[in-house]
C-alpha cells in the first residue's frame, strides 16, 4: 500500500518515468501518447489521494537529501499545496488530451521533445507544490523555468528565438536576481528556509524589521512566474509556443506555480500578521492593483486572441498577488480560491483558442466575427470561461472575486474594491465580447480562403448546425470539460473553501 | 621508510621523476598512456592525502629529512589537501581526454614533448600547493608556468596567434614571478627565515615598511599569476589560442592554484594583525573582485569565440574567488575554497565540450556551434550542463557557490554585494544563453566551413568529459566532501589567521 | 649631511631599483620582442643583486669552505669540506664566533673585530641563528654601526641587535681567548675550524642560482617564442604582429559573417 509519505517521491518521479517511456517510444506516436496518458492518469491518482490525506488532517513530508546543511530537498504537503497539485495534474491530463488532438491536427514537429518537456515541467510543477523549504521550491522553480524553455522556442524560428530570449530572459533575471537573494538573505537572518504555519520572519523582528518591504519586493517580484507587472513582458512573449503549452503552462502550471509561490511565501514565511502589523504589503498591494487595470487595460487592444489571453493571465495573476498582499485571511482565501478557479477558466479560454487555430487557423479577434455560427460548441465553452474570468455566477470565478472583496474591506481598503470591480467591467468588455461577436455578428467578407468563402455563403443569422466546422474532438472535449468544471466548482466553493481555510490560520 | 611516511612526497616526486620517461617512449599512444597512468597515480596518491589530512590533521613532511625551518617542509592541512585532490582529480581526467584532441592539434612529434609538458606542469601546480616554504612556491611556480608557455605554444599549428599569446603569458608571467620572488626576498630580510610557519610566527606584530613592500609584491606578483582584474590580460588569448586540452587543464586548474597561494598568503603567513591584511581586503580584493566579477562579464559577452568567451569568464569567475575572500569571515572563505573546487569542475567540462567542437568542426568559433545539438547531442548536453552549472542553477556546483557567496555576502553586511554577484551571474546567462541558442535552435550549416558530420565526438573524449559534467551534479547535490573540507579548512586558517573562528 | 650618507650607504639598493625599473620600461616600451626579453633579463638582475645584496657581508668570502690550514696548519677531517663549512655558516653564528678565540686566540686575524660584526649581520639572514637569539628582543643600536654592509631596517635589525647582546660580553675584548671555550670546544669537532674565514650567507645565494636558472629557462623559452613567432609571422616588431592578428580576427568574423 501506497502511504502519502510515498507518495510524494512517486508523484515527482511518475512524470519523469513518462518523460523516459516517452523518449524510448519516439517512433511509434500511438504508444507513445498512450505513455503520456498513462503517467498523467497515475499522477492524478498520486495527488487526489495526497489531496485526500491532507484534507483528512495529515502532513505528509518526504525528505530528499540533505545539500547544504540545514538545507535538505524535503517536501511536505499543506492545503494549498495539494490544491494546486491536483490542479495541475488533473488539467495535465486534460491538456494531454488536447495535445494529442492539436499536435496530430497540426502536423507539429519534434513532437517527442514536446512531451518530454512537458513531462518535466509538470514533474517540476509538483516539486514546487510540495516544497517544505524556500531552497527546494527555488530548485523546482528553476527546473520549471528551463524544461519550459524548449516548449517555447518549439518552432525553433526567429520569433520563437526572440520569445525563448526573453521568457528565459526575465524569469532567469528575476529569479536569480532577486528571488535568489531574498532567500539567501532570509536563510542569513533566521538561518531556515522552511515553511512554517505564521511565519519565520516574526521571530527575528528586530533584524527584519528595516528591510521587511525590500525583501516582501524582492519575493514578489524575484518570483517572475507571477507577472506581477514590470515583470511580465515573459507572458505575452511565451505565446509564441503551441497553444496547448499556452493553455496549460502559461494559464496553468507556470504562472500559478508563481502566485502559489508568492501566496505561499507571505504566508509561511513573512505570516500574515507580521505584515499586518508593519504594514510593508501595502505598497505591493498597489503595485498589484496596478498591474490588474493595466494588465486590463492593454489586453482591451490587442487583437490577437492569445495576446489578449495573455495579458488577461497577468491582470488575473495579480488578483491572487492582491490577496496575498492585502495581508488578511480573506484575502489569502480568495488568493488561493483565485487559483484554482483562474485555472479552469484561463484554461478553457486558450484551447479553445488553440481549437480555433487548428479548425480555422485564425489568431485575430477580428476575424473571428460569426465563427462561433460554425463552431458553437468552441465559443460556447468560451463563454463558460470567460464568465468564470469576470467573476459572474454561476461560475467558479465568482467566489475569489467577491472573497477579495471581503478582504479589502477587512483591510479597511474600499479603493481596492472599486479598482475590483473596475477590473471586472474591463474584462467583460474585451473577454464576453468576443464570443459576442463570433455569435452575434456577421463574418467580414475579405477572406480569400476557400473553405472560409464557403461558410460564409452560408452565413445567414443563427448556428448553422448542418454545417458546422468544429475542430477535432480531442480539441473540444477537453475545453467543454474544464468550462464544465468551473461550472461545477462554483456549487462545490464551500468544501475546498473549509479545505483551505487552515493556511490562512482559520480552521 | 615506509609508504605512509612517504606519502606527502608522491604527489610531487611522482610526475617530476616519470615526467622525462615519457621522452624515451617511442612516438604514438605509448607517451599518452604512460601519461595518463602517472596522472592517475598521482591521483591516487592525492586521495590518500586527503583522506590522511582529513583524518589525523596537518601533516608535515621534511624533505631529506632536514627539519624545518632550514628544510624544505611540505605541510599538508585541508586547505591544500583540497587543491591538491582537486588539480590531480582534473589532471587525471584531462590525460585520457586528450589523447584525440592532440592527436588532432598537435604535430605528431611534439606529441612525446606535449604529455611531457602536461606532466611537468601538473608537478609544478601540485608542488606550489603541497610546500610550505615560500621561496619552494616560487620555484614550483616557474616550473608550471614555463610548461605552460610551451604547451600554448605548441597551439600554433592551429593558429599562429598561440605564440604570440604563449610571449605575451611568458613576459606577463615572468614579471609576476619576478614581483613574487622580490616579495619573498624582503620578507626574507626582515624575518631571516622562508617557512611559511615560521614567517608567521616572525612577522607576528610586525608591520614595518619592508614587511608592507614584500606584502605589496607578493599581491601583485600573485594577482598577475591568477589573473585577477585588471592584471588578466594575458590570460583570454593564452586559453583561447592554447590546444584545447591545454585550456581545459590550465584553465581548470592554473588560476585555482594562484588564488590557494593568495589565500595561504594572506591567511597563514601575514594574518590579520598585519595592517596592510585589512585594508588589502577593503580598497583591492573587494573593489578589484566587483569590477572583475562585472567587466570581464561583459566583455564575455561580445566575444565571437567560445574559448575566449569562457577565458573572460574565467576573470569574472575569480572576480567571485577575490570577492568571497575579502569578506575575512570563515563563510566568505569557505565561499571562496568551495568556489575554487566547483569552478574547476565547470570550467574544465565547459572547456573539453569546446575541445569536442573543435575536434570535430575544427573551430571555437561561435559559428561552428550552428545547430550542435543536431549534429553533436552528447557534446551539447554536456556544454548545456556545465554552463547552467556556470549560471548557478540549482543542482549544479554553480548554485552551491553563488549560495555560499551570498550567505558569506549577508553575513558580512555587504549586502550590495550580494545583488552584485547575482548581477553578474545574469550576465553569465547571457553569454551562455546566447551560445545555448545556437546550439540548440540555429539549423546546422549543411556546407562551408563549419559544416560538420553529425557524428559525436570519440568515446575517449565524450567519457571523461561527462565523468566532469556528472562531478558538476553530483557536488551540486552531495556537498559532503567539497563543504565539510571546505568549512574545516576554512576555519583553520581563520585561526592561524587570528580571525573571529 | 645625514642625508646624503644615508642614500651614499645604500648604493647597491640604488642599482637594484634603477636596474628594475629600467627593465621593466624595457619591458613594456620596446615592440620588439628580442628587446622585451632583454628587459625582462634586466628586470631579473636586479633581483639577483637584491638577493645578492640581503646576502654580502662585507670582507665575507664566497660561502665556499675554505681550509684552516691556511691560518694554523690544522689539517684534521677535511673530507668533508664543503658540506662541513656549509653547516658551520648555516649553523649557528654566535657559536662560530665563540670559537674563534677559543682556536685561535692568538693568530687572531688582522681585521678580527670588523669580521667579527659582519658575522654578527651575517646572522641577520640567518634562519637558524634567530632560534638561539630569541631571548635578546630588545632592541640596541642598528647593526649598521658594526660596519655592516647590511642595512636593512626593522626585523632584521632587531635580530641583529639580539646577535649583538648576545655577544657583546665574550666578543668585545678583542677576542681573548677566555670567553665561550667551553662553548667552543663542544664544536670543535664540528666546525672544523672554518669558523675564521667569514662566510657571506649562502642561502640568498641558493636561493638566487635557483632564479637564475628560471631567469635563464624563461629567456629560452622566450627566444625560441620569439624565434617561432619570426617563423610564422616574418616579423618580431609588437605592433606588427598586432595588427596582423587584428586583420586575422577581423578577417575571420568577416568570413564568419558571409557563411551565416
Amino acid at each position: 500500500m501506497i502511504t502519502p509519505g510515498l507518495a510524494i517521491p512517486l508523484a515527482l518521479v511518475a512524470p519523469l518515468l513518462g518523460c523516459l517511456a516517452i523518449w524510448l517510444l519516439d517512433k511509434s506516436p500511438n504508444l507513445r501518447e498512450g505513455a503520456t496518458l498513462i503517467t498523467a492518469v497515475v499522477l492524478l491518482a498520486l495527488t487526489v489521494m495526497i489531496f485526500l490525506a491532507v484534507g483528512s488532517g495529515q502532513q505528509p513530508g518526504y525528505m530528499l537529501i540533505e545539500v547544504i546543511d540545514g538545507l535538505p530537498i524535503e517536501f511536505k504537503v499543506e492545503p494549498l499545496g495539494a490544491m494546486f497539485a491536483v490542479i495541475a495534474s488533473g488539467l495535465w491530463l486534460v491538456n494531454s488530451v488536447y495535445s494529442i488532438g492539436y499536435m496530430r491536427g497540426h502536423n507539429e514537429k519534434n513532437q517527442t521533445r514536446f512531451y518530454m518537456s512537458f513531462a518535466v515541467a509538470i514533474s517540476a510543477a509538483i516539486g514546487v507544490a510540495f516544497a517544505a523549504n524556500l531552497f527546494t521550491l527555488f530548485i523546482f522553480y528553476e527546473i520549471l523555468t528551463l524544461s519550459t524553455f524548449p516548449l517555447v522556442t518549439h518552432y525553433g524560428d526567429e520569433k520563437a528565438r526572440k520569445g525563448g530570449r526573453i521568457y528565459l530572459g526575465v524569469l532567469m533575471a528575476t529569479s536569480i536576481g532577486l528571488l535568489l537573494p531574498a532567500i539567501v538573505w532570509t536563510y542569513a537572518i533566521t538561518g531556515t528556509t522552511d515553511f512554517t504555519v505564521g511565519g519565520i520572519l516574526i521571530d527575528h523582528k528586530e533584524a527584519v524589521a528595516p528591510i521587511t518591504g525590500v525583501l516582501l519586493g524582492l519575493y514578489a517580484f524575484g518570483i517572475g512566474k507571477a507577472a506581477l507587472m514590470p515583470a511580465h513582458p515573459w507572458l505575452p512573449n511565451a505565446m509564441v509556443a503551441p497553444t496547448p503549452v499556452s493553455a496549460f503552462l502559461h494559464a496553468v502550471a507556470v504562472v500559478k506555480a508563481g502566485v502559489f509561490s508568492i501566496l505561499k511565501i507571505v504566508v509561511y514565511i513573512f505570516g500574515i500578521d507580521f505584515l499586518t502589523d508593519t504594514g510593508a504589503s501595502i505598497p505591493f498591494m498597489w503595485v498589484a492593483a496596478g498591474s490588474i487595470l493595466l494588465a486590463s487595460a492593454i489586453a482591451m487592444h490587442k487583437d490577437n486572441l492569445k495576446a489578449r489571453l495573455a495579458y488577461s493571465t497577468v491582470s488575473q495573476l495579480s488578483y491572487v498577488t492582491l490577496g496575498a498582499m492585502l495581508a488578511t485571511q480573506m484575502g489569502v482565501m480568495g488568493g488561493a480560491m483565485q487559483i484554482a478557479a483562474h485555472a479552469l477558466g484561463k484554461m478553457t479560454l486558450f484551447m479553445c483558442a488553440g481549437a480555433i487555430y487548428v479548425a480555422h487557423h485564425k489568431t485575430l479577434v477580428s476575424e473571428m466575427r460569426g465563427l462561433g455560427r460554425v463552431m458553437p460548441f468552441t465559443f460556447g465553452a468560451f463563454f463558460l470561461g470567460a464568465m468564470s474570468i469576470i467573476g459572474l455566477p454561476p461560475m467558479a470565478g465568482s467566489w475569489p472575486k467577491f472573497l477579495l472583496m471581503l478582504g479589502a474591506a477587512d483591510a479597511g481598503q474600499l479603493a481596492i474594491i472599486a479598482i475590483l470591480m473596475i477590473s471586472s467591467i474591463l474584462n467583460v468588455v474585451y473577454l464576453l465580447s468576443i464570443p459576442v461577436q463570433a455569435f452575434y455578428m456577421s463574418p467580414t467578407v475579405k477572406e480569400e480562403d476557400g473553405g472560409d468563402a464557403k461558410s460564409q455563403g452560408a452565413g445567414g443569422a443563427g448556428i448553422q448546425w448542418g454545417n458546422l466546422k468544429e475542430a477535432p474532438i480531442l480539441c473540444i472535449a477537453p475545453p467543454l470539460f474544464t468550462a464544465t468544471g468551473a461550472f461545477v466548482l462554483f456549487f462545490f466553493a464551500d468544501p475546498l473553501y473549509n479545505y483551505l481555510l487552515p493556511i490562512a490560520g482559520g480552521g | 621508510m615506509n609508504f605512509a611516511e612517504q606519502l606527502p612526497v608522491l604527489p610531487v616526486i611522482t610526475p617530476l621523476i616519470l615526467a622525462p620517461v615519457t621522452l624515451l617512449l617511442p612516438q604514438g599512444r605509448a607517451p599518452h598512456l604512460f601519461a595518463t597512468f602517472v596522472s592517475w597515480l598521482t591521483f591516487a596518491a592525492c586521495a590518500f592525502l586527503l583522506a590522511a589530512v582529513s583524518d589525523v590533521g596537518v601533516i608535515s613532511y621534511h624533505l631529506g629529512d632536514w627539519a624545518p625551518p632550514l628544510g624544505i617542509e611540505y605541510r599538508i592541512d585541508l586547505a591544500n589537501a583540497l587543491v591538491l585532490m582537486l588539480v590531480s582529480g582534473i589532471a587525471a581526467v584531462v590525460f585520457p581526454f586528450a589523447y584525440a584532441s592532440v592527436r588532432l592539434e598537435i604535430d605528431e612529434r611534439q606529441s612525446t614533448f606535449f604529455y611531457c609538458a602536461m606532466l611537468i606542469c601538473m608537478t609544478g601546480l601540485l608542488g606550489v600547493t603541497i610546500t610550505g616554504d615560500a621561496f619552494n612556491v616560487f620555484v614550483f611556480l616557474e616550473i608550471s608556468s614555463l610548461s605552460t608557455y610551451a604547451l600554448i605554444a605548441m597551439g600554433a599549428r592551429r593558429d599562429r596567434r598561440a605564440l604570440t599569446a604563449a610571449f605575451n603569458y611568458l613576459v606577463m608571467g615572468t614579471i609576476g614571478a619576478t614581483f613574487f620572488v622580490i616579495g619573498i626576498g624582503l620578507l626574507y630580510q626582515a624575518t631571516g627565515t622562508l617557512n611559511m610557519a615560521d614567517l608567521h610566527d616572525k612577522l607576528a606584530g610586525n608591520s614595518s615598511r619592508v614587511v608592507g613592500a614584500g606584502f605589496a609584491f607578493i599581491v601583485v606578483g600573485v594577482g598577475l599569476k591568477l589573473a585577477m582584474f585588471p592584471l588578466h590580460l594575458w590570460l583570454p588569448n593564452a586559453y583561447a589560442h592554447a590546444p584545447s586540452a591545454v585550456s581545459a587543464f590550465i584553465a581548470a586548474t592554473a588560476t585555482k592554484v594562484a588564488v590557494y597561494v593568495l589565500i595561504r598568503f594572506f591567511y597563514s603567513v601575514f594574518g590579520f594583525d598585519f595592517a596592510f591584511e585589512a585594508a588589502a581586503f577593503t580598497w583591492v580584493l573587494l573593489p578589484l573582485g566587483l569590477a572583475g566579477m562585472f567587466v570581464a562579464s561583459f566583455v564575455a559577452l561580445f566575444q565571437e569565440d567560445v574559448k575566449r568567451m569562457l577565458a573572460y569568464s574565467s576573470v569574472a569567475q575569480i572576480g567571485y574567488m577575490l570577492l568571497g575572500l575579502s569578506f575575512a569571515t570563515v563563510e566568505g572563505l569557505t565561499a571562496t575554497l568551495v568556489h575554487v573546487f566547483n569552478h574547476a569542475l565547470m570550467k574544465g567540462a565547459l572547456f573539453m565540450a569546446v575541445a569536442c567542437v573543435v575536434f570535430r568542426a575544427g573551430s571555437h568559433s561561435i559559428d561552428a556551434f550552428a545547430g550542435l545539438s543536431k549534429r553533436m547531442p552528447v557534446t551539447t548536453w554536456a556544454f548545456i550542463l556545465s554552463g547552467l552549472s556556470l549560471i548557478g542553477v540549482p543542482l549544479t556546483v554553480g548554485f552551491v557557490s553563488k549560495w555560499y557567496l551570498l550567505e558569506a555576502a549577508f553575513a558580512a553586511g555587504h549586502w550590495y554585494a550580494g545583488f552584485l554577484i547575482v548581477a553578474s551571474s545574469l550576465i553569465a546567462v547571457l553569454y551562455i544563453g546566447r551560445i545555448a541558442e545556437v546550439m540548440l535552435l540555429r539549423e546546422p550549416h549543411e556546407e562551408g566551413r563549419y559544416a560538420i558530420p553529425a557524428k559525436d565526438a570519440p568515446l575517449s573524449m565524450l567519457i571523461p568529459m561527462w565523468v566532469l559534467v556528472g562531478a558538476n551534479i553530483y557536488f551540486g547535490v552531495r556537498t559532503g566532501l567539497t563543504v565539510d573540507i571546505a568549512t574545516r579548512a576554512a576555519e583553520a586558517l581563520m585561526l592561524t589567521a587570528g580571525g573571529a573562528p | 649631511m645625514g642625508w646624503f650618507e644615508f642614500v651614499l650607504d645604500r648604493y647597491n639598493y640604488w642599482i637594484v631599483i634603477v636596474l628594475m625599473m629600467t627593465g621593466l620600461y624595457i619591458v613594456f616600451a620596446r615592440g620588439n620582442l628580442v628587446k622585451k626579453i632583454v628587459g625582462l633579463n634586466l628586470f631579473q638582475t636586479s633581483v639577483f643583486i637584491f638577493y645578492i645584496t640581503i646576502g654580502k657581508i662585507a670582507g665575507g668570502t664566497a660561502p665556499i669552505y675554505i681550509d684552516g690550514e691556511l691560518d694554523h696548519g690544522d689539517d684534521a677531517g677535511h673530507g668533508e669540506g664543503v658540506a662541513a663549512g656549509h653547516e658551520t655558516v648555516v649553523g649557528d653564528g654566535s657559536e662560530s664566533l665563540h670559537q674563534a678565540p677559543a682556536e685561535d686566540g692568538a693568530n687572531a686575524l688582522p681585521h678580527a673585530e670588523e669580521h667579527a660584526s659582519e658575522a654578527l649581520s651575517s646572522k641577520i639572514e640567518n634562519t637558524f641563528a634567530a632560534n638561539d637569539l630569541k631571548a635578546g628582543l630588545e632592541s640596541v643600536e642598528p647593526s649598521a654601526d658594526a660596519g655592516s654592509l647590511h642595512t636593512a631596517p626593522d626585523g632584521a635589525d632587531k635580530i641583529a641587535n639580539d646577535s649583538l647582546l648576545h655577544l657583546e660580553k665574550p666578543a668585545a675584548p678583542g677576542f681573548e681567548v677566555e670567553g665561550g671555550a667551553d662553548a667552543a670546544n663542544a664544536l670543535a669537532d664540528v666546525v672544523h675550524h672554518s669558523s675564521e674565514v667569514i662566510y657571506t650567507n649562502p642561502l640568498p645565494h641558493v636561493l638566487i642560482l635557483t632564479a637564475i636558472v628560471v631567469g635563464v629557462a624563461t629567456t629560452a623559452v622566450g627566444l625560441a617564442l620569439a624565434v617561432r613567432i619570426r617563423e610564422a609571422y616574418g616579423t618580431i616588431e609588437e605592433d606588427e604582429l598586432e595588427t596582423m592578428d587584428n586583420v586575422a580576427e577581423f578577417g575571420d568574423t568577416a568570413a564568419a559573417g558571409l557563411a551565416s
